[in-house]
């Protein structure tokens, strides 16, 4: 049969042709545009709009920040430079104004020669949240964790070193207290803890603050809230929020959930009536109000009203979100928990809130980022903020009057730089959990 | 013959089951807290009337019924400064509902473009919108609002720039497709304006022009006729199976009838122009207003379009598929397949946006736009010197606010919702 065959084809490719190349519209950089930039005529529309839009951003912006001027003393002097340089009619930043202030929008007016002391507490901050962000810091490390809010506030602040000590030491009586009355009874332990714990702020660190500072006067510079200002205010109000909003929002959210009627309405009432109103309105209650609503005489730090309200403020967001997460763990978790007899606290603890939270994740991260951003809010309450307390202030020097797109440029940009960052870290936290459940 | 243990002879209740049995713990849990929070609630309202006592004040309202002798820029309402706090309040009060009505509407509209758009295929619009949506939404939008303002009364022209020199026959500036004008103290749009007028029907709130009423009622009626051939497509759709063309009736009903009625009165708008320093005629609304609606419609648009984005992604590819292999055609998917799915998505977390911009909306305070807080939790705050009074008024009127919204789009959201059996 073979040899019939062979006799009627006169010829048979032994040999594969090499391949060809595509054709040209099918390959490489022009199939690329074809289907990415011009596969139709509404895409091709799009895409000249987008760059006409690109276009006009550059031929506007580039300019400005080319002919950026750093070296001036005055928003006069730059324009001067900048005209001499690229001619009448020239538009340039003018940088100078950052060169020159660029410590008020970090510090605010922090004395000059105390910098190290916010320098040093924000490197502390990454040395206590580092164990609980990232995987390869030691987990002994976190030991300093809790210890790093009474580091902060005093290196913040400053003077007496036995302020910070003996609040501290009030937490840790407490604790013992707890731990050893804790053996007859979970509840009776707890309720021991609280009031002892709350009896020793009430009445015994007060003189023992003095009394120790008079034995042993150790401390450092005083400063005065009133010198906060800048991302260093924005940054205190924003981690001072995270941190006392994020246990408070957990038990709001518990409350919320739970099956007592009372606790669950009062949980509902506090969430409701704060997700109500706007951020201004509370600032304004802990600016103008919090004097009528405690005793009289007592007139305390406008930072630490401020947090108060903040973290109230974003508690409450905080209860929604964990409640969302609690929704959505299955039925059976709930079940599971209470068939091995766990009780209230440690069903929570050990089975219910760490997947809860983890559901909640990007909700959470999402809440600090707008509570970071609205930090800005203070300046309405008479605190610099970056954004317009600072800048405001600046241009109230004759040098500096009128400088309004730099600031903004600076400013945003640095807002930008914080809120991308802790946003592109929700992501990746959110991709890490999900690999360990399989 | 052993027989389990019977449960506990009831000995009588003792006090120690009030923390033990659980049947009795939570009650004992819930009335300590009513007595600490009842405590906590009576030891603020004690502090307060000490506190109160001792600056020598009351807290009453009246105040609220005095005169408030402070002019308010933008009233959409008639009020001059020999009204009373409480008319400064309803002005302040519709100041913030308006600017957060059109900016809903706005931020909707953008957020909606820029979602789709980022899905689009191609690759420089959905860059494009990425960075749009990245920059907005993580910057705060005190600045969006402080750069809106800044742009109009620091770069934009001042309003004799638009003069048209006599010489050249050329302004040194345009305006916008020749009608709207911005300038660094206003920004000029046209006005509305009748030639023939029904008149005006007065109420004690304001005057309401017959005009606009009939244009609303006809527009009413219009909606229900249309809803009516709907129904009426409906059933023949159910009993035939054909559906009958509505689009053009319906396009006639909603058009037809209002066009007549506008007609009739003589509708044209009035464009602004420019007479020796001023624009006169149209309407000059003010910078404020503008700078604020724009910042806040522009950030809220960013979380707009991350919401529509999340949606539409979240009905799965399987569904379009499936629409196709129907034979639905892509528009008639979408409309009946793909967003009444994603809407189920989308609607929830769009009512908090609308809520967040109404909330953001008291950032007025940094432009200067009189709404709710800058009337009286503002200028009345500080002339009446009654903090605790108006502040606790305004929350509770920011409170209702937010309870209407989040309610009324609820009930939308139930008609949205998936109905499961």
């Amino acid at each position: 049969m073979s040899d019939t065959h062979a006799q009627t084809v006169a010829f048979v490719r032994d040999t594969m042709l090499p391949e060809k190349a595509a054709p040209s519209g099918q390959s490489g950089a022009i199939k690329w545009l074809r289907e990415n930039l011009f596969s139709g005529w509404f895409n091709t529309l799009l895409t000249l709009v987008g760059l006409y839009v690109t276009y006009s951003f550059v031929v506007h912006f580039y300019p400005w920040f080319a002919h950026g001027v750093w070296d001036a003393n005055s928003l006069k002097e730059c324009r001067a430079i900048i005209t001499d340089r690229y001619g009448e009619g020239a538009t340039g930043a003018c940088w100078a104004m950052i060169r020159e202030r660029w410590h008020q929008f970090l510090f605010g007016f922090y004395p000059s020669e105390l910098y190290w002391r916010p320098v040093l507490t924000f490197a502390l901050l990454f040395v206590a949240i580092g164990p609980l962000m990232f995987q390869f810091v030691p987990k002994k490390v976190i030991w300093f964790t809790p210890l790093f809010p009474f580091v902060a506030v005093w290196l913040l602040w400053g003077g007496s070193i036995w302020a910070p000590l003996l609040v501290l030491a009030g937490f840790v009586l407490g604790w013992a207290v707890f731990s050893f009355v804790g053996k007859y009874g979970s509840i009776a332990g707890f309720s021991a803890g609280a009031v002892v714990a709350i009896l020793y702020f009430l009445f015994a660190v007060g003189p023992l603050i003095d009394l120790f500072q008079a034995m042993m006067p150790i401390g450092i510079e005083h400063v005065d809230s009133a010198k906060f200002g800048g991302f260093l205010l924005a940054i205190t109000l924003g981690v001072g929020g995270i941190v006392m909003s994020l246990p408070a929002g957990i038990i709001l959210a518990l409350g919320r959930q739970s099956d007592m009627l009372l606790i669950k309405s009062f949980s509902i009432i506090f969430i409701e009536f704060i997700r109500g109103v706007p951020l201004i309105t509370l600032l304004f209650v802990a600016s103008l109000l919090l004097n009528y609503f405690l005793p009289p005489g007592t007139n305390f730090d406008i930072i630490l009203r401020v947090v108060i309200l903040v973290t109230m403020f974003a508690a409450a967001y905080i209860a929604e979100v964990i409640r969302g997460g609690l929704a959505a763990l299955p039925r059976g978790q709930y079940e599971a928990a209470d068939a091995l007899g766990l009780d209230y606290w440690k069903a929570q603890r050990l089975i219910i809130l760490p997947q809860a939270l983890k559901i909640s994740i990007p909700g959470i991260v999402s809440t600090f980022i707008g509570m970071f951003k609205d930090t800005t809010l203070v300046v309405f309450v008479g605190l610099f903020d970056p954004l317009k307390g600072i800048p405001d202030f600046i241009r109230a020097d004759f040098n500096w009057k009128g400088i309004y797109w730099e600031p903004f440029v600076f400013v945003g940009a640095i807002f930008f730089i914080l809120n991308f960052a802790m946003s592109r870290y929700s992501m990746h936290l959110e991709n890490r959990l999900q690999r360990d459940n399989h | 013959m052993t027989t389990a243990p019977d449960a506990p002879e009831h000995t009588g209740f003792r006090l120690s089951q009030l923390i033990y049995d659980t049947r009795y713990r939570s009650i004992t849990i819930q009335i300590v807290v009513l007595f600490l929070v009842m405590g906590f609630v009576g030891w603020l309202v004690d502090n307060t009337i000490q506190n109160l006592n001792a600056l020598g004040k009351d807290f009453n309202y009246g105040f609220l019924s005095q005169r408030a002798g402070y002019d308010i820029g933008n009233a959409l309402i008639p009020y001059n400064n020999d009204m009373s706090h409480g008319r400064a309040l309803l002005v302040g009060l519709l100041n913030t509902l308006w600017v957060s009505f059109l900016g809903c509407i706005t931020a909707t509209v953008i957020g909606v473009i820029v979602g789709v758009l980022r899905l689009s295929k191609n690759w420089l619009v959905g860059r494009l919108m990425t960075i749009y949506v990245e920059v907005f939404r993580n910057i705060p939008v005190l600045l969006w609002i402080l750069v809106a303002i800044a742009l109009l009364t620091e770069a934009a022209p001042s309003p004799n720039q638009y003069k048209v020199n006599p010489a050249t026959g050329e302004a040194q500036t345009s305006m916008v497709l020749e009608s709207v004008a911005f300038t660094n103290r206003y920004t000029a749009i046209p006005s509305i304006h009748f030639d023939r007028s029904l008149g005006s029907l007065d109420t004690a709130l304001a005057p309401i022009s017959l005009n606009f009423l009939a244009i609303v009622v006809v527009l009413l009626a219009s909606w229900f006729a249309v809803k009516l051939v709907n129904k009426r497509a409906a059933r023949v759709q159910e009993a035939t199976g054909v559906r009958p063309t509505t689009l053009w009736t319906n396009l006639a009903i909603w058009v037809l009838p209002v066009a007549i009625l506008v007609t009739a009165l003589g509708i044209n708008p009035e464009e602004p122009v420019l007479k020796g320093f001023n624009f006169v005629k149209g309407t000059n609304v003010s910078n404020a207003f503008v700078a604020l609606w724009a910042g806040l419609s522009l950030y809220t648009a960013a979380f707009i379009a991350e919401i529509v984005r999340a949606g539409i992604l979240a009905v799965s590819k399987g569904q379009t598929e499936a629409a196709f292999a129907l034979g639905l055609r892509a528009n008639r998917t979408m409309s009946l397949v793909i967003l009444p799915q994603a809407l189920r998505v989308i609607i929830p977390p769009l009512i908090s946006q609308y809520l967040n911009l109404t909330k953001n909306s008291s950032l007025a305070i940094a432009v200067g736009y009189l709404d709710l807080r800058g009337t009286l939790g503002g200028i009345t705050l500080n002339q009446t010197g009654r903090e605790l009074e108006a502040i606790t008024l305004m929350m509770l009127i920011y409170l209702v606010i937010s309870l209407l919204i989040s309610g009324g789009m609820n009930v939308f959201n139930n008609r949205v919702k998936l109905k499961e059996r």
